[in-house]
């Protein structure tokens, strides 16, 4: 494609104002990225000496994290509420929406306007009941407390988009299944599921890394230091006004978590792209 | 017969399908009752009533009192009379906790609702089952069992999500709802004080008070201009990104897409934190400009320069998602139309205001709705990036770059003013459940049905 033509010089202008501003786009959305980057290796937790080539570089910062903070076990409970709340969320979401999408029960489209409508509701809006709750079934400060609360959270919005696509896959399918004797469940498993990766490894994904930053809850629902997540300290070491702010601190943290969950939704974009069109409608 | 057995299963649960020869049925659904009774009685009536009238406990109350029921009856008169008597000192040993009483009521309303539904089956299985043996059908309690199972498989299985759905997100939805008829406040926090019952009074003091009504105004006023604004200008620039990339001109394109995937891709809750540490006094961008010979620029404590710093972050937080959508959307644009166009004369400009705009406002304006109101409520941003700053005097609780929800938020958790907080939520709540319905029932999702 490159050199196919000899460009006119009109078009090598405009070619040359083009890739300037990208260029200049690309900077602006880059120089944030190093920022944090390099003041995860600086010396000194001062503002003023926080800079994108530190001057005294050093990796002190993720050798405190690692060993004179809790960082590895607030990683660890964040992690098994990560993995248990993407394992619950795909598997109940997909199966639900699988009944929404293919068949015709009564009550049917009155239940999922319904349950669109929860989307409309901000989870901490019932902040003071999910304690109560929480606290009436002896569920405070247990991780796996979390973990209920992002599955249910995830069923509006999921079951949506998962439905969504569903849709675009042809019932006759399914039919030929059940003329061949096929079970419900069988249609689901062998069928279904297969077809439906690229939603489900969207509906995964989006499942797996909310819990490392949501913020919120866990700071309502857990107390004890060996069973907080990451989110709460991050947000501490960023905060001007706390005696806990350590900003390379911070970055390092940042980086150790964002790494691989960058890395995973870049290796994920093209399914990030299919869920994001599942529930629209594609131009007509 | 078949009201004979339907009566006797209203009685005792399970027993007209006893009557049908239906043993197993029959025990399940006597079980489920078994277990309501029990419950009701162990948890306190039992001991209520077995112990003489007019015995006094600890507290010098009467012991055959509600208080001291199982637990549906307490809590039903737990969420009737919100409690009556308040933790005054520690050493009280007798109490209500008002809000406990309310969800426990709650809970009560929600399992009874829930048994009231196996009841209303019982009874109709008792009279269906009748009425079949009675026209000659035999049928067996395993075989009516799986038919059943068989025919309301949808029911079932759509089940597990429903309860959670219940638990977790409906009953808080219901307890905000409620809260708002009470005075439950940081004036009222139980169990030291009772909350009461107290009608329209919140919505009365949000209008008749002054600074509560100008808070609302001015918030709701800004919070609308806010999610139309950091929408419109996140998904222009997104637009210009995908157009310009598209261009034939632009070489390397993978590795500009990729670049600017980047502020997507990488956690809102990190950038949105180092976006706050970066527009610090003393921050690198200030920095930057003073080493220019700028004055340093009050990012995060002047209102206008705070609004700024928000929705030029949105900016750089949203366009990604927006470059990629259209991007998408773009690529299946039927290339006939381009051509078709060419051949009539028309220039560059002329075909994307004519053919692409149009196409990809249609194609995206479901999303472009829900981004709406997801900048609605866009708790994340605001709350990391400005915490609502600069405060305003004028302003009840809240500062001047607030959302709504922030406010809510900053109600609830700093200043325990729940009531007020619950009227807001529901206020919330209904205007954007209105925008989200309308813009899902124009979707084609539903329109298919």
């Amino acid at each position: 494609m490159k050199n196919k033509k000899r460009l006119t010089p009109k078009q090598w202008f405009f070619g040359s104002i083009i890739h300037i501003w990208l260029g200049l786009i690309v900077l602006a959305v880059l120089i944030p990225v190093l920022w944090i980057v390099g003041s995860s290796f600086g010396s000194s937790a001062a503002i003023v000496d926080v800079k994108i080539i530190p001057t005294n570089p050093t990796i002190r910062n993720y050798v405190e994290l690692l060993t004179e903070t809790g960082f590895p076990q607030w990683f660890k409970n964040t992690l098994i509420i990560a993995v248990l709340t993407m394992v619950c969320s795909a598997v109940l979401n997909m199966f639900t929406a699988f009944i929404f999408a293919r068949f015709p029960f009564k009550g049917r489209k009155p239940l999922l306007m319904f349950i669109m409508i929860f989307t409309m509701f901000p989870s901490f809006l019932g902040l003071t009941a999910i304690y109560v709750i929480a606290l009436n079934f002896g569920l405070l400060d247990n991780i796996y407390t979390l973990v209920i609360i992002y599955t249910a959270g995830s069923i509006p919005g999921n079951i949506f988009l998962a439905r969504g696509y569903l849709l675009n896959i042809p019932r006759t399918i399914d039919e030929a299944a059940y003329i061949d004797g096929a079970s419900k469940i069988q249609v689901f498993r062998h069928i279904v599921l297969p077809l439906s990766i690229p939603i489900m490894a969207f509906l995964a994904l989006t499942a797996f890394m909310g819990p490392w930053f949501d913020y919120i809850m866990p700071r309502l629902l857990l107390s004890s230091n060996e069973n907080l997540t990451i989110a709460i300290e991050l947000f501490n070491w960023t905060d001007p006004q706390s005696p806990l702010f350590n900003l390379p601190r911070f970055a390092a943290a940042s980086i150790m978590i964002a790494l691989p969950i960058t890395a995973l939704s870049i290796f994920f974009q093209r399914f990030i792209v299919t869920g994001l069109t599942a529930g629209a409608n594609k131009g007509e | 017969m078949k009201f004979v057995t339907a009566i006797m299963s209203a009685i005792v649960w399970g027993s007209g399908q006893v009557l049908n020869k239906q043993w197993l049925k029959g025990l399940a659904f006597f079980a489920v009752q078994v277990t309501f009774i029990c419950v009701e009685l162990f948890t306190g009536t039992l001991r209520a009533l077995t112990v003489p009238e007019g015995a006094m406990d600890i507290g010098g109350n009467p012991f055959l009192h509600f208080r001291n029921f199982g637990f549906f009856t307490r809590s039903l008169w737990g969420i009737i009379t919100l409690g009556e008597i308040p933790r005054e000192s520690s050493a009280t040993l007798i109490f209500d906790h008002s809000t406990m009483l309310l969800i426990s009521g709650l809970i009560a309303i929600a399992i009874l609702f829930v048994l009231f539904l196996v009841y209303i089956l019982n009874i109709r299985d008792a009279y269906k089952t009748r009425k079949k043996i009675e026209e000659g059908e035999r049928v067996s309690s395993i075989n009516s069992i799986r038919l059943g199972l068989e025919s309301n498989f949808e029911y079932i299985s759509i089940t597990p999500g429903l309860l959670l759905i219940l638990f977790v997100s409906l009953l808080p939805i219901i307890f905000s709802f409620i809260v708002v008829f009470t005075n439950y406040n940081t004036n009222t926090i139980p169990p030291r004080n009772l909350v009461e019952w107290v009608g329209f009074q919140t919505f009365i003091d949000i209008v008749k008070l002054p600074i509560w009504s100008h808070t609302f105004v001015y918030l709701f006023v800004w919070t609308t201009i806010w999610a139309f604004t950091a929408t419109f200008t996140a998904y222009t620039f997104g637009m210009i990104q995908a157009v310009i990339i598209s261009s034939p001109l632009v070489r390397f394109k993978k590795i500009f897409r990729s670049i600017y995937i980047l502020p997507w891709a990488i956690p809102g809750f990190v950038s949105v934190l180092t976006w706050r540490s970066a527009l610090h006094p003393q921050g690198p961008i200030n920095r930057f400009l003073v080493d220019l010979g700028f004055e340093a620029i009050p990012f995060l404590t002047d209102v206008n320069w705070a609004r700024t710093a928000l929705i030029l972050v949105n900016i750089w937080l949203g366009f990604p998602y927006f470059m990629s959508l259209i991007s998408g959307v773009m690529s299946t644009i039927d290339t006939d139309m381009y051509e078709a166009a060419q051949i009539d004369g028309a220039n560059s400009p002329q075909i994307f205001r004519h053919i692409t705009f149009p196409y990809l406002l249609a194609a995206t304006a479901p999303q472009l709705i829900f981004s709406v109101t997801f900048n609605f409520n866009n708790f994340g941003l605001v709350f990391f990036l400005t915490g609502g700053g600069p405060g305003d005097p004028s302003l009840q609780f809240a500062g001047a770059t607030d959302l709504l929800i922030t406010w809510i938020y900053k109600l609830t958790l700093e200043q325990r003013m729940y009531n007020y907080a619950a009227a807001m939520s529901v206020f919330i709540f209904v205007i954007l459940a209105t925008v989200s319905a309308i813009n899902l029932r124009r979707t084609r999702v539903f329109k298919e049905d």
